[in-house]
């Protein structure tokens, strides 16, 4: 079923078309988003009537950042391409880097480990069959400086994911830059840090809500003061959409994490403007091209009017929502595998019509394995190719007037906003992260889309549609990790062990206890806690001690 | 009517994409199954002695993260050790065919990689237990 328009530009004209569209018949098609919105037939400057243009749209750089946070936006500067990359050891992920920079890419992206993520060392018994598989095991300031040997931090920008240990691992990476000769305040690059979001749909947490939010406070707070050029939190959407959030949720999930953070700086008594320019946002793009698009210019519309409006923003910055973008994994299939270069190709293309700062494109065997070095090349090469040859870099915020295109923004914007009531009703994300509505409410948006796909209302060329039915073998190679690479790594930290000085090990740990336990910023007992080859491990299990640890109600 | 198979779905490991575990959880649930959700960040012993207390006749185990070659294994030795090696072990992930194959010599059943169909999971379960239900009948 479609949704005529019933509004009227040229009313016989239009009245004529409907008439003749009711006779002409569809096809046989739900046309609906990925995200089961429905999609209107057509639609007519009447679905965007009673916009005001100056005040809803705009102009690029300029309140409220529909059309770009930026002024000349990919006129004056390219988006960067910035691809996530990390396995093995420290070692190997060196020389992946290496091999990245070489390529042509700007900026650095470190996947971490699921041990370093949860805050164990690689010899942690919990460790054992998962160090380096999914990312780079990094237990020490040892670890770090490996990974970024003979890459001069103070000259490229640097984006870890990392959540619940962001702060222990952000302070091994300050120690490696001052090592190299850098001062901190040269030092420039994004930290994850968003541990709402782990709560509600990424599920990689140690601490409860509370402590956990203190920590992302205190990076904010010391990025503000020490670390200027640093973004402390990219609030994230990009997992909540992965766990099968639609894109309206994506949003207004995201939106509501980072005024949380917002809200929780500013009872630390940071001014917003010191604070919020340095905030940044990493969002998903997924295969329903314009649901995308719309979703982007809605996320800034938001924003800007919520910063300047509820917190009382005065520099346009801290009203400019700047992000990441990556294409979705969760819409890559093991089957047929090269078919996920061309959807990358226009999940990706959405995110530039979007206008976003940065962009992964995911390579087309990781439904298989961790990329290889050619599918990583495919996939960087794309993003080179939409820059280079499509042209759309050459206008600002092209897709801007389509009527279509406005109305889904403006009705973008008005689901956001009912969802944000939604939040203030269960009294706030975390109440209602604590309560697992959050959880429930993806849980439900991922079942239906299955069931959806059971039923070939939606379709996966080559899962439900043009099914192929000799798929055992993958038409490409895949990346494997060795066992090898445990006991490198295993080996590694024996040697830190034996060789640090245990004097400085405790000294720093028992600061780490303390501080823990008063309220200062813990920023600096934690790069004590690096200088002194303290372990991931070791430093976490005190903050486990003083905090506790975090268990989500299971629910399904 | 035979009575209704029950099935503990869980996450082994650090990994924290619980999409397709909840998924099939509410997939088998509404196939009839009793489904016990064991959540997240599960150790193989605390799996085991969860599908033990739950007399569970399959355990349903999701693996992203490259482990699934520790992981699976442990948790059919620890079921065998158990006195519990007639409960199926299935389950699904980012998992390479190859990987499957020597899974399944080592005592797991079916496993399920990206955009294997519920219904495909459902039918397997119900036939697998089916044959195992009539086996221990006749023995």
């Amino acid at each position: 079923m479609s949704q005529v328009p019933t509004g009227t530009a040229a009313p016989s004209l239009f009245d004529r078309w409907r008439e003749a569209y009711a006779k002409a018949g569809e096809r046989e098609a739900a046309f609906e988003t990925v995200s089961s919105a429905p999609v209107k037939a057509m639609a007519t400057p009447a679905d965007v009537a009673g916009t005001d243009w100056e005040r809803e749209v705009g102009y690029p750089g300029q309140f409220p950042y529909t059309r770009g946070p930026y002024v000349s936006m990919y006129r004056g500067k390219l988006w960067t391409m910035r691809q996530f990359a990390g396995f093995g050891t420290a070692k190997d992920t060196n020389a992946r880097y290496k091999y990245l920079l070489e390529h042509g890419q700007d900026g650095l992206s470190v996947a971490f480990d699921l041990p370093t993520l949860m805050g164990y060392d690689g010899d942690h018994p919990r460790a054992a069959g998962e160090v380096g598989r999914c990312g780079v095991a990094v237990s020490s300031l040892k670890d770090m400086e490996t990974l970024f040997d003979g890459i001069a931090l103070r000259d490229i920008t640097t984006s870890m994911t990392i959540n619940s240990p962001a702060a222990i691992i952000w302070a091994m990476y300050l120690v490696t830059g001052q090592k190299q000769g850098a001062k901190l305040a040269d030092l420039g690059g994004t930290t994850q840090n968003d541990i709402l979001k782990e709560y509600i749909a990424q599920k990689e947490y140690i601490f409860p809500p509370q402590p956990s939010m203190r920590l992302v406070v205190d990076t904010m707070e010391f990025a503000a003061r020490n670390v200027p050029k640093w973004h402390a939190i990219s609030v994230s959407g990009y997992h909540i959409r992965e766990a099968g959030s639609t894109a309206v949720q994506e949003l207004a999930f995201t939106l509501a994490d980072g005024f949380a953070y917002v809200e929780a700086a500013m009872e630390r008594g940071l001014a917003v403007d010191d604070f919020a320019p340095r905030l940044s946002h990493f969002f998903n793009s997924h295969v329903d091209f314009f649901e995308e698009i719309a979703k982007f210019r809605a996320a800034r519309r938001i924003y800007a009017k919520r910063m300047r409006d509820t917190y009382g923003a005065k520099n346009p910055r801290s009203m400019q929502l700047r992000f990441h973008t990556q294409t979705a994994g969760c819409s890559l299939t093991a089957q047929q595998p090269l078919n996920n270069i061309v959807r990358t190709t226009w999940e990706a293309l959405a995110g530039v019509l979007g206008g976003t700062q940065s962009l992964h494109t995911n390579s087309m065997d990781e439904t298989l394995a961790l990329p290889t070095e050619l599918a990583v090349k495919v996939a960087l090469r794309t993003q080179q190719l939409l820059a280079y040859e499509s042209g759309v870099a050459n206008t600002i915020d092209p897709l801007a007037g389509s009527w279509f295109i406005e109305d889904l923004t403006n009705q973008m914007e008005k689901g956001a906003e009912e969802i944000f009531a939604r939040i203030a009703e269960l009294g706030g994300v975390v109440a209602a992260l604590e309560k697992g509505w959050f959880q429930r409410e993806i849980g439900k948006a991922a079942y239906k889309y299955q069931r959806e796909l059971e039923t070939g209302r939606q379709v996966i060329v080559g899962v439900n549609k043009f099914v192929e039915a000799d798929e055992d073998d993958h038409e490409i190679e895949v990346l494997k990790i060795t066992e090898e690479t445990e006991r490198e790594c295993l080996g590694n930290l024996a040697t830190l062990r034996r060789t640090r000085s245990a004097a400085k090990v405790k000294e720093a740990l028992d600061r780490i206890r303390t501080d823990a336990r008063g309220s200062v910023n813990m920023m600096p007992a934690f790069m004590q806690g690096a200088e002194a080859y303290c372990t991931l491990g070791e430093m976490v299990d005190v903050l486990r001690e003083v905090f506790g640890a975090w268990r989500e109600p299971a629910v399904f | 009517m035979d009575e209704p198979i029950r099935v503990l779905i869980a996450k082994p490991g650090l990994d924290g994409h619980d999409r397709g575990a909840k998924v099939v959880a509410s997939a088998l649930r509404d196939a009839g199954m009793e489904v016990i959700y064991g959540g997240l960040h599960q150790t193989p012993e605390a799996i085991v002695e969860m599908a033990v207390q739950e007399d569970v006749e399959v355990v349903g185990l999701s693996v992203l993260s490259g482990a699934h070659m520790h992981l699976f294994p442990r948790v059919v030795e620890l079921l065998a050790r158990a006195g519990a090696g007639h409960v199926l072990v299935t389950g699904g992930g980012i998992i390479p065919a190859e990987d499957m194959a020597e899974l399944q010599r080592r005592g797991t059943g079916r496993l399920f990689g990206p955009g294997a169909g519920l219904r495909e999971l459902v039918d397997y379960i119900r036939a697998e237990i089916s044959r195992r239900r009539t086996a221990a009948r006749s023995n």
